[in-house]
């Protein structure tokens, strides 16, 4: 959509997840200003509520159909409510859905900010530059697997727990036939529950903490009884199907030649470190590991939002009481502000529409929601400590395993960056050895390098390019221009 | 049911896959070897992150199999290194 | 034996720690984050002579080059990433080309190797077709500057020099005469020292300041685009004649005029605009896209390969474009070796040469070859002031 066909005075949301939705449906009941979802993929939904693309010809018997998907969705009726909201508003000439957009970049501007995406919808090789003017910008771009390395964690058949996931959800594809889950934190139950339904066999589900861990934080659970109902559901899925659910326990190797054949697996000692007299070898045909996810802060820090840390140290966008950012004119909600679920991402994304169209922070809807998204906060923080990465989790790496799976860079190399040439942070490590230099900059990676440096989550990279695009259609903006 | 080609092979896919998920579902996990030690890859992420997945798509190299939506009579090639011949 | 305090890590900071612990001195490295934390890891690594009039940035490039060679020999050129690639020149009309020619021309007469080059695609096949012409510079050479700064710093310290990250230098220590005796931390701790080094580039305006001592030193931001990696495409560092102009212009604007080249780790760099806009850190996704149409315009497969990244650094310049090394005439024991501009890497071996022989009265380079640096001199601010 060319530049000039966009209202100069509306909402721009990035991410069409929970948080992105909600915020688009409260913004068209509330206000009345035009207001633009972008997101990456194929269709609304996000990871969360993600969907197969619309099937390009509605009478294909063979195509897949979301309803198909029913089982592997939590609440999918707020999704449908949701989507349908926004649906009425672009039929009223409100709103705008724009999939297959990603955005590149956001640079402030006269008035509000200028969002750059890239259209991918053409296919491969048309790919087109596409601006949008936002007065108010709403960053919502959620979060992404968090991925740690192990001897044969580039394995074909070796996925994140997500990956697994996307492949049920998008494609309807169970890996396996024989399928491990492990890493932590109660994602691992509906993946391992998703997959054991659709006919794969789970060999186990390897949480590596334990859940006496949920002991301490009884009152977050206590006022979060859906949350408990929910898990209550996954872990009753597993029991019925028979999956092992392992606590204490994690994936230290995955085996093979041209994919993956097998798994090591080993208990945790009280330390959190993998026990050799433990191993126990298991034939796997695919393996999903999770350790919790990354928020996408790109556009946040390219933009220089103020950021906080969470329960666990991870970096995340910081919000006012209204989830504005430190910027004018930009706000955030879902997992960019910390990882909680799609439930707080919804409340957090309505509360920042009411915050955009003004509204009373006194009225009752809004003393709700934020009520709720205190709520939520503190059961998320009572997850992220009830699921740290242990401490061991890099015991297993040889010197010749990679971390940096783009630009092939070993542990030994990094190890001996940090070591021997007093690398501290990610970013010098990667000025010394390329790791996290290649196509995923440093999103696989980045986060083990940072442990291993021993700096934790200090000040997250900057990406002022978040996605890559091709120079000829960043070379067209100029030509048309000129 | 529709198909594209994956190198020599005529791979079936359901309307709204991927081309990921349709290699997959055909047992193919991996597609692609990687630039400095030709070692084999495939989905990882399944989300468009990791860019493991990356793919020649009717000509046009290191496209994401697991973004890229599977179309009838799609020209899928198995990448090796950067997906550029040397000159 | 003489203790030299240097400020500032980067590549300057590490080459003077490089030839003054070769040269026998005491050398405390001080930076107030890591090595080549500052604009040292947001450059391209070029070493050109094929940019630079006749005049003393020139011999200085031509110093280092030399330098370059011999740090490659006890390094290891793998260590440092140093290529000796050679640089194309092209231009695309004949009036570009005569200005182009020369330009080549005097340099020649100052000593540089520039050959005429009909097709410039003979050498670039990958080049479009239709350029009026060429020069081929055989002498430039790339680095990568992090592995480089790293590299140098570590062989000073393998000479006895010691290297405080984390330490930033917040003033100076004098005697009573005045003469500089040490530096003083933001941790409160004082260093002695019987001579200080100003390399803290972009930044070395404050320092100077700090140290009593003050030279301008400004701020010029530029934009570098890096590719998805490829195969070797680009096999000299391919500029356009413009380039030539952009360098030495004092104007105010945005120039740019880029610099396409391969690295060893398959990317091409597409760089770099220059820009005053002081530390204005926000992309400009004008300028991006201004270089991204400029490199296709040059090698249109580019056209269809993925940018992966931007980054961004700041050029420390002085108000002539001349970096300042030397001998700071108002403080006895300050030195300054910063503004360097887009030229730093390039620069940086030699002024570590100039400084030692600043600083140890003497030391490696013979008064003769010291003479021809005299323009460099932190004299010309002082009677300017
Ligand atoms: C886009 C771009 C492209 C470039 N391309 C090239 C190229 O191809 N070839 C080339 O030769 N040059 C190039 N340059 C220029 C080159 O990068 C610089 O000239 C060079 O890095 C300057 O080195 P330096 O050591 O003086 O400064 P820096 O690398 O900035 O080092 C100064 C150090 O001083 C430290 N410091 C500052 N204040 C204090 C304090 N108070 N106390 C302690 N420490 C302090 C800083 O932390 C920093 O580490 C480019 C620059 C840019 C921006
Ligand atoms: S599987 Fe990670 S980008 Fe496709």
């Amino acid at each position: 959509m060319p530049l000039s066909d966009l209202p100069p005075d509306g909402v721009v949301i990035v991410g069409a997840g929970p948080a992105g939705l909600a915020c688009a449906a409260t913004l068209l009941d509330q206000g009345d200003t035009f207001v633009t979802v972008l997101d990456a993929g194929s269709g609304a939904g996000g990871q969360y509520w993600r969907q197969p693309a619309p099937p390009a010809d509605s009478s294909d018997p063979g195509a897949l159909r979301p309803d198909a998907m029913r089982g592997l969705h939590h609440d999918l009726g707020t999704f449908a409510e949701l989507r349908s909201r926004l649906e009425a508003g672009q039929a009223a000439g409100r709103a705008s859905l724009l999939t297959d957009h990603h955005v590149w970049t956001v640079v402030a501007a006269e008035g509000g900010h200028v969002v750059h995406a890239v259209d991918r919808s053409g296919g491969p090789g048309r790919e087109r530059a596409v601006e949008l003017r936002a007065r108010h910008l709403v960053i919502a771009t959620g979060a992404h697997d968090r991925s740690l390395p192990f001897p044969g964690w580039d394995l074909p058949g070796v996925l994140t727990a997500g990956g697994l996931q996307a492949l049920l959800k998008a494609g309807d594809v169970a890996l396996g036939p024989r399928v491990a889950v492990g890493g932590t934190g109660p994602f691992l139950l509906p993946v391992a529950a998703g997959l054991a339904d659709r006919g794969a066999t789970v060999v186990g589900v390897f949480e590596a903490n334990s859940p006496t861990r949920w002991l301490r934080e009884l009152r977050a659970v206590a006022a979060n009884r859906t949350k408990l109902a929910e898990g209550a559901g996954y872990a009753a899925t597993l029991l019925r199907r028979r999956v092992p659910v392992r606590t204490r326990t994690m994936i230290v190797e995955a085996h093979g030649r041209e994919r993956v054949e097998a798994v090591t697996v080993a208990r945790l000692d009280a330390s959190g470190h993998p026990r050799r007299d433990t191993h126990r070898r298991i034939e796997v045909d695919a393996v999903g590991v999770g350790w919790g996810f990354s928020p996408q802060l790109d556009l946040a820090v390219t933009l220089g939002c103020a950021l906080t840390a969470d329960a666990s140290g991870t970096p995340v966008v910081q919000v006012d009481e209204w989830q504005r950012t430190s910027r004018s004119g930009v706000s955030a909600a879902g997992e960019a502000c910390g990882v909680g679920g799609a439930a707080l991402a919804v409340a957090e994304g309505r509360l920042a529409a009411r915050g955009i169209v003004g509204a009373s922070a006194s009225d009752a809807e809004t003393a709700g929601l934020r009520e709720e998204v205190a709520r939520l906060r503190a059961f998320a923080a009572a997850m992220h400590r009830a699921h740290p990465v242990p401490a061991g989790w890099a015991d297993a790496l040889r010197s010749e395993t990679v971390v940096c799976r783009c630009e092939e860079v070993s542990a030994g190399t990094v190890r001996h960056a940090i070591a021997e040439r007093g690398a501290t942070d990610a970013r010098q490590v990667k000025q010394l050895t390329r790791a996290g230099m290649g196509w995923c900059q440093g999103r696989v990676c980045g986060h083990a390098v940072e442990l291993l440096a021993g700096g934790g989550s200090g000040s997250p990279a900057e990406r002022l390019v978040s996605t890559p695009l091709p120079l000829g259609v960043l070379a067209s903006r100029k030509s048309r221009a000129m | 049911m529709s198909t594209f080609r994956f190198d020599d092979v005529s791979i079936p896919f359901r309307d709204g896959q991927s081309v990921g998920a349709a290699l997959v579902a055909q047992g193919i996990l991996s597609w692609r070897t990687t630039r400095l030690e030709g070692r084999p890859r495939g989905l990882f992420c399944g989300i468009g992150i990791c860019f493991d997945c990356l793919v020649t798509v009717d000509g046009v190299p290191s496209q994401r199999a697991c973004l890229v939506r599977a179309r009838d009579g799609l020209d899928v090639t198995t990448q090796e290194g950067s997906g550029y011949a040397a000159e | 034996m003489s203790a030299v305090v240097v400020v500032g890590a980067g590549i300057v900071g590490a080459a003077c720690a490089h030839s003054l612990s070769a040269a026998g001195a005491e050398v405390i490295v001080l930076d107030r984050g890591s090595v080549a934390s500052g604009t040292t890891s947001r450059g391209e690594g070029n070493i050109l002579v094929s940019d630079k009039e006749p005049g003393a940035e020139l011999e200085l490039a031509r110093l280092s080059r030399d330098a370059w060679l011999e740090v490659g020999e006890e390094l290891g050129r793998e260590t440092l990433e140093l290529e000796e690639k050679g640089g194309v020149v092209v231009a695309a009309s004949p009036e570009a080309l005569d200005a182009l020619s020369s330009f080549a021309a005097a340099q020649r007469s100052a000593g540089v190797t520039a050959l005429d080059v009909a097709e410039p695609r003979e050498l670039e096949p990958h080049l479009r077709a239709g350029l009026a012409g060429g020069v081929l510079y055989p002498e430039d050479m790339q680095v990568q500057p992090v592995l480089a700064a790293a590299a140098m710093l570590e062989a000073a310290q393998r000479r006895g020099a010691r290297f405080v990250a984390g330490a930033d230098v917040v003033a100076g220590v004098r005697d009573a005469s005045g003469r500089l005796t040490g530096v003083r931390t933001s941790a409160g701790e004082v260093i002695g020292a019987d001579a200080v080094v100003n390399a803290a580039g972009t930044w070395g305006a404050q320092v100077s300041e700090r140290l009593g001592g003050p030279v301008p030193v400004l701020p010029r931001r530029g934009f570098i685009l890096v590719t998805e990696p490829l195969p070797p495409m680009v096999r000299h560092k391919v500029y356009s004649a413009d380039y030539v102009a952009n360098v030495s212009s004092s104007e105010a604007g945005l120039e740019t005029s880029c610099v396409v080249e391969g690295t060893r780790g398959g990317t091409i760099l597409i760089g770099a605009s220059r820009e005053r806009v002081g530390f204005d850190t926000t992309l400009d996704v004008d300028v991006v896209s201004t270089l991204a149409s400029q490199a296709t315009a040059l090698f249109p497969f580019l056209e269809r390969v993925n940018l992966l990244r931007v980054y961004r650094g700041f050029r420390p310049y002085c108000p002539d474009h001349l970096p300042v090394i030397g001998p700071d005439p108002r403080v006895p024991g300050l030195f300054h070796a910063c503004g360097h501009e887009g030229a730093g890497i390039g620069l940086a071996p030699g002024t570590g040469r100039l400084i030692a022989h600043h600083v140890l009265g003497g030391g490696p380079l013979a008064p003769e070859v010291a003479a021809r640096f005299t323009a460099l001199l932190p004299d010309r601010f002082v009677q300017e002031a």
